[in-house]
């Protein structure tokens, strides 16, 4: 798929597909989420446009050299700890894609399906061969946040495999599989 | 004996090697699990899992950008003889060069500022804890455990009277609760007794243990075997999507604890199951497994 997604192809997507990514993403953490809703209710602007973006929740290993930035090693961070941001970050910004780990609540949930998003989960760990699919830094803003919470924008060839989680109709992987755990669990014990 | 400068080369080493690549038994046991699942996404999970330990060992790049905050565990033999290393110094400074060379995420901050301290070292910062035995040997453990797994920790304070099987079922409970936000397939470590504290040092100390050790414990030896058979049979699988693959392996170990009090804890570990020891004779000599 390439980036910028439009609500319709996302809307097509299933919990259970996996996807490859092509075009820009850009990371945010706790932080810069949390900066991007103050910006946002003072009526400023981003120092990039997320509209319809693909949000990665992943703080990056880097390295530079010379005025060039290198993408060490960049694989997704628990997506929960966003949890109490990405409901307005997804409504406010139009988000299309939230890619992470782990999956996300009952708030984001709602959010996808009223917005027309996914969410989607990148192998949690796989940092190496995350970092091999971003062919370029095309820039890098809030730095003063620290490496990892800064908002990095990516420049991204067949990034996945993408599994989405959770769809735009409320599909949730993860909370099926949770709940199926939770019945087998009292029935084995 | 060894020099304060090819200790700190050994210890950079060190970190490089845990940093880099995985234990054989590890590698071993994801391989398995890829070959036991059967749904596409599990699978797919598992070969993104397998190619990146491949790829950070051929690119010498940390296996995940989350590279854990640093933990050293000393073991000083008594025989050793060599006790004036400045430990504390040398393993920080070790730290600092290698957060830059190979290069490490910062992952340190200070809780009082909310500041990175961009070197992976500050207060109490790398974690050190000391132990004697009764060898001519020093060993040096580095464990970087990231903390997608590390936040997923659980401490219960039961009452002594707590019959076995509702322990069981509180660690049980806690992985099905846990599991998916730790990266699985997990190790699972439990920490039987002792203080909260020791409990909580056993529990993740025991996620050192190689997959396919036994238990010399033979009570706690089928406790393990029973609890990763009811783990798997949840079905919460690879990355929490599903699957036959939720734990690796359970470790168990145990401390006498207050008669008044029975604290359990249980520890996770994510599949990047890092690990690597220093191992320093009394000539200097030394190696890193």
């Amino acid at each position: 798929m390439n980036t910028p997604l439009d609500e319709k192809t996302i809307r097509t997507l299933r919990a259970g597909d996996i996807v490859y990514l092509n075009g820009v993403i850009f990371t945010m953490r706790d932080k810069a989420h949390s900066k991007a809703l103050e910006l946002y209710r003072k009526g400023g602007t981003l120092p990039v446009s997320i509209q319809n973006g693909v949000i990665y929740h992943c703080g990056p290993v880097v390295r530079k050299i010379g005025d060039k930035w290198e993408i060490i090693s960049c694989g997704p961070t628990t997506s929960y700890r966003m949890e109490e941001y990405e409901s307005e970050l997804i409504t406010e910004y139009n988000i299309r894609m939230i890619i992470g780990k782990g999956g996300m609540g009952e708030r984001t949930v709602e959010a996808l399906s009223k917005i027309g998003a996914v969410y989607a989960s990148f192998t949690g760990g796989a940092g190496v061969l995350a970092a091999q699919k971003i062919v370029e830094v095309e820039n890098v803003h809030w730095l003063e946040l620290g490496i990892p919470e800064a908002l990095w924008v990516l420049k991204v060839k067949d990034f996945g495999p993408l599994i989405i989680t959770i769809d735009s109709h409320k599909n949730n992987i993860y909370s099926r599989i949770r709940s199926e755990a939770f019945r087998k669990l009292r029935d084995l014990t | 004996m060894i020099v304060e400068e090819d200790f700190l080369k050994a210890v950079k080493n060190l970190i490089s090697k845990a940093s880099l690549e995985l234990p054989e038994d590890v590698i071993a046991a994801l391989k398995k699990a890829y070959e036991l699942e059967k749904t596409p996404s599990a699978r797919a999970i598992l070969n993104s899992i397998l190619n990146n330990i491949q790829l950070a060992k051929t690119l010498r790049r940390p296996i995940c950008q989350d590279t854990g905050l640093p933990l050293f565990i000393v073991e000083i033999g008594r025989n050793f003889n060599n006790c004036r290393i400045d430990y504390e110094n040398i393993l920080a400074k070790a730290v600092k060069e290698a957060t830059k060379e190979i290069p490490l995420r910062p992952n340190c901050v200070d809780p009082l500022t909310d500041l990175n301290t961009g070197d992976n070292t500050g207060r109490m910062a790398p974690i050190i804890f000391y132990n004697f035995n009764d060898s001519d040997r020093l060993t040096v453990t580095y464990f970087p455990k990231g903390a997608g797994s590390e936040n997923q920790t659980g401490l219960y304070m039961l009452t002594p009277s707590t019959p076995i099987k509702n322990i069981k079922k509180i660690i049980l409970t806690h992985i099905v609760e846990k599991a998916a936000l730790s990266c699985p397939p997990v190790i699972v470590g439990v920490g039987l007794g002792g203080g909260a504290d020791t409990a909580l040092y056993l529990a993740k100390k025991a996620l050192l243990r190689p997959i396919g050790s036994k238990n010399q414990e033979p009570l706690l030896s089928s406790m393990e075997s029973e609890l990763l058979d009811l783990i798997n049979k949840t079905g919460i699988g690879p990355m929490g999507l599903g699957g036959s693959t939720t734990a690796l392996a359970v470790h168990i170990d145990y401390a006498c604890r207050h008669t008044a009090s029975l604290p359990v804890a249980v520890s996770m570990q994510c599949w990047a199951a890092r690990r690597a020891q220093l191992v320093v004779s009394r000539n200097g000599d030394y190696t890193i497994i």
